[in-house]
């Protein structure tokens, strides 16, 4: 137990938790701006990964990090559309949709990497954001390297959450995506076209999704290797209604999940002899269907989420 | 645009709407074939050679497409009760547990017997995996899609565990893979000189009894009515928490039934690759099939065509077999959408 103990008084493990929670920030930011306008996004898992080819191959063609990252976003919100194209305007089935969604970007992810990158055994590596120190901060005793000298992708993914609830309810804007999702008749009796904020807001979520994914080719690895996304996106969805659909909530979900995952780890070192590893890998899983049954009662999910909306049409 | 929904859906559009669906989706990917800077037309020449061009090609593609059309079952029973069911991939392992429990030495029993033991062990096996996803669904309304999804990773490293732990075979030279199934519990071969097994046979009369259930029983009526509109099928007096709870076992246990046929027919072991995603293809397998449960032989067939073909295509020309997965991603966003218009007609004004 003593040794459970220690793991808290280390840097590392505050500084791993922190790391590990970046993807899962920006995939359930990315999905809750879907949900919240009414639109389940499944594709998740798939846009993740191709967010993570697509980011680090920019890179890996010689591309600069941060155009690197922009270029993820780009084919993110670019699959995110598709995916409104099929259930905001065409109205088809949300999970259907969301589920061809993965299978094509994750293929494609993979067609593309094999395709530009044919023989390679060992996977080609890029120069990965670097970790800055922050001057001042980063030289304190335990915060220093617990918070403070992190790489400018993981502020960058910190940043985002203030950011988008701000947006979420503040702005007009924020407003009729949430309206969008609550009463799309009464964004439409504003004069307010409810198919575009719903592509909009989907377009968007997905771009956050496939930073997400970049994250882990371009700040915590510096290689893209197939399975490297590994039901991350299913674990956001999970987290969306763990937050209860709160971006406030997702953050701290997602903090809490990460360290979960990072004790995890380090249990493994102590505990690794009488319980088998495959146990402590299956715990993120365990985790996330836990924590829905904890929030199920509580859950108050967006009224319109899974229901097209028709002009002209009752719902 | 407007969609104003058909009045009368012709039969001839029904079926050749999901044909013409496919068409597009393989002129869409032969861009990508264009790129590998290959000849369109000899990728799909050596593809369609690799699936149907002989004897052997024929019997390996039908091979594959056996454990395609028992998650494609699964997932189109489910599916038509609108319970999500993305867990088939761990069903399936599931199933190929309950077999080699069973089929390793617990007992043996005459071939006659030996072999239905293992189904509905598997099939058993398959169909719990689903009841915790259905008590969450219906006590405290959590999505399965979520649970069976993480399900799936769950169980796979539970494989894992029990594969390099206990049920490691001691013979295996330290491979992670299990004892072998007893004479008496393999699926006989039934093509000489193939692989092909009787797992196959079991996958059609499976499909063909699903499709009798769902289209002429009271269970059958009330899956029907729970999917297309649960409040109005418990206003008739149907129990859709039952309901959904008969689907489930049902869906489950013929993801259970592919574990099966994979462990005591094709493979002859479980081991970690028993699947390559074979619960996740059938998703693909029952959407182009519409749902419909004679529908799945034929797209099985077709999606384990373009796996295997894909296989042969990327040995006889230089593109990655990956295409398979996108091909069939492609054509599966084509139906949907051609599906959709069979039913909608699209106004521009």
């Amino acid at each position: 137990m003593s040794d459970l103990l220690e793991i808290f008084l280390t840097a590392g493990f505050w500084a791993a938790t922190i790391r590990i929670a970046c993807p899962l920030i920006l995939g359930t930011i990315g999905e809750l701006i879907c949900e919240r306008a009414g639109v389940l996004n499944l594709g998740i898992e798939g846009i993740m990964t191709i967010g993570a080819m697509s980011g680090w191959m920019w890179v890996y063609q010689g591309g600069d990090l941060w155009t690197g990252l922009m270029f993820a976003a780009f084919i993110g919100a670019l699959f995110g559309i598709l995916h409104s194209m099929f259930t905001v305007h065409l109205g088809l089935s949300q999970h259907v949709s969301g589920i061809g969604i993965t299978m094509l970007a994750s293929s494609l992810s993979f067609f593309v990497f094999r395709m530009m990158l044919p023989s390679s055994t060992t996977p080609p590596k890029i120069v990965p954001f670097k970790p800055i120190n922050i001057p001042g901060l980063s030289d304190m005793p335990f915060l220093g390297e617990a918070i403070f000298s992190h790489t400018p992708m993981t502020y960058f993914s910190f940043a985002v959450v203030p950011v988008v609830i701000y947006v979420l309810y503040r702005t007009p804007v924020g407003l009729a995506v949430r309206m969008s999702g609550e009463n799309p008749m009464a964004v439409e009796a504003q004069g307010i076209n409810v198919l575009t904020i719903r592509t909009a807001a989907v377009a968007t979520g997905s771009a956050f999704m496939a930073v997400g994914g970049a994250y882990l080719t371009m700040s915590a690895f510096d290689a893209f290797y197939f399975g490297m996304i590994n039901g991350r996106g299913w674990i956001c969805v999970a987290l969306v209604i763990f937050a209860s659909w709160r971006p406030g909530k997702a953050l701290l979900g997602a903090l809490l999940f990460a360290g979960l995952d990072a004790m995890q780890v380090r249990a493994q070192q102590f505990a690794g002899g009488f319980i088998p590893y495959q146990f402590f890998l299956m715990l993120p899983y365990v985790l996330s269907i836990a924590a829905m049954i904890v929030m199920a009662r509580r859950a108050r999910y967006p009224k319109a989420l899974l229901i097209p909306f028709r002009r002209g049409e009752r719902i | 645009m407007r969609l104003e929904p058909r009045e009368s859906v012709s039969f001839w559009l029904v079926l050749f709407a999901p044909i013409g669906a496919i068409g597009v989706a393989l002129v869409l990917t032969s861009g990508l074939i264009l790129w590998t800077g290959e000849s369109i037309i000899e990728a799909y020449v050596s593809l369609l050679k690799g699936a149907f061009g002989s004897r052997f090609a024929l019997a390996e593609t039908l091979t594959r497409a056996t454990p395609l059309m028992l998650t494609g079952l699964a997932a189109a029973v489910a599916f038509r009760a609108r319970f999500w069911n993305i867990g088939a991939e761990g069903q399936l392992y599931c199933g190929a547990l309950a077999a080699t429990y069973l089929g390793t030495g617990l007992v043996t029993l005459h071939p006659a017997i030996m072999v239905p033991l293992l189904f509905i062990g598997g099939a058993l096996a398959g169909g719990m995996a689903l009841l915790l996803p259905v008590y969450l669904k219906s006590k405290l309304s959590v999505d399965e899609v979520v649970t069976t999804l993480l399900l799936n990773f769950v169980i796979l490293l539970f494989v894992n565990y029990l594969l390099e732990g206990p049920w490691r075979d001691p013979m295996s030279m330290g491979w992670p893979q299990a004892a072998s199934i007893i004479d008496e519990g393999v699926l006989p071969r039934i093509m000489e000189k193939s692989r092909l097994h009787l797992g196959f046979i079991i996958g059609i009369i499976s499909a063909v009894l699903v499709w009798v259930v769902m289209r002429f029983t009271v269970w059958g009526y009330e899956i029907r009515a729970v999917g297309h509109n649960p409040s109005a099928a418990t206003f008739a007096g149907i129990s859709v928490n039952l309901t959904v709870l008969r689907v489930a076992l049902i869906s489950g246990g013929l993801a259970g039934f592919a574990g099966v046929t994979e462990v005591a027919g094709l493979k002859g072991y479980l081991t970690l690759d028993l699947s390559p995603g074979f619960g996740y293809a059938g998703i693909a397998v029952a959407m182009l099939a519409n749902l419909h449960p004679l529908g799945v032989i034929a797209s099985a067939i077709f999606l384990a065509g373009i796996y295997v073909g894909a296989d042969s295509m990327s040995r006889a020309v230089n593109i990655p077999n990956y295409i398979a997965d996108v091909m069939v991603a492609v054509s599966v966003l084509a139906v949907l959408v051609s599906l959709m218009l069979s039913q909608y007609r699209v106004r521009f004004r």
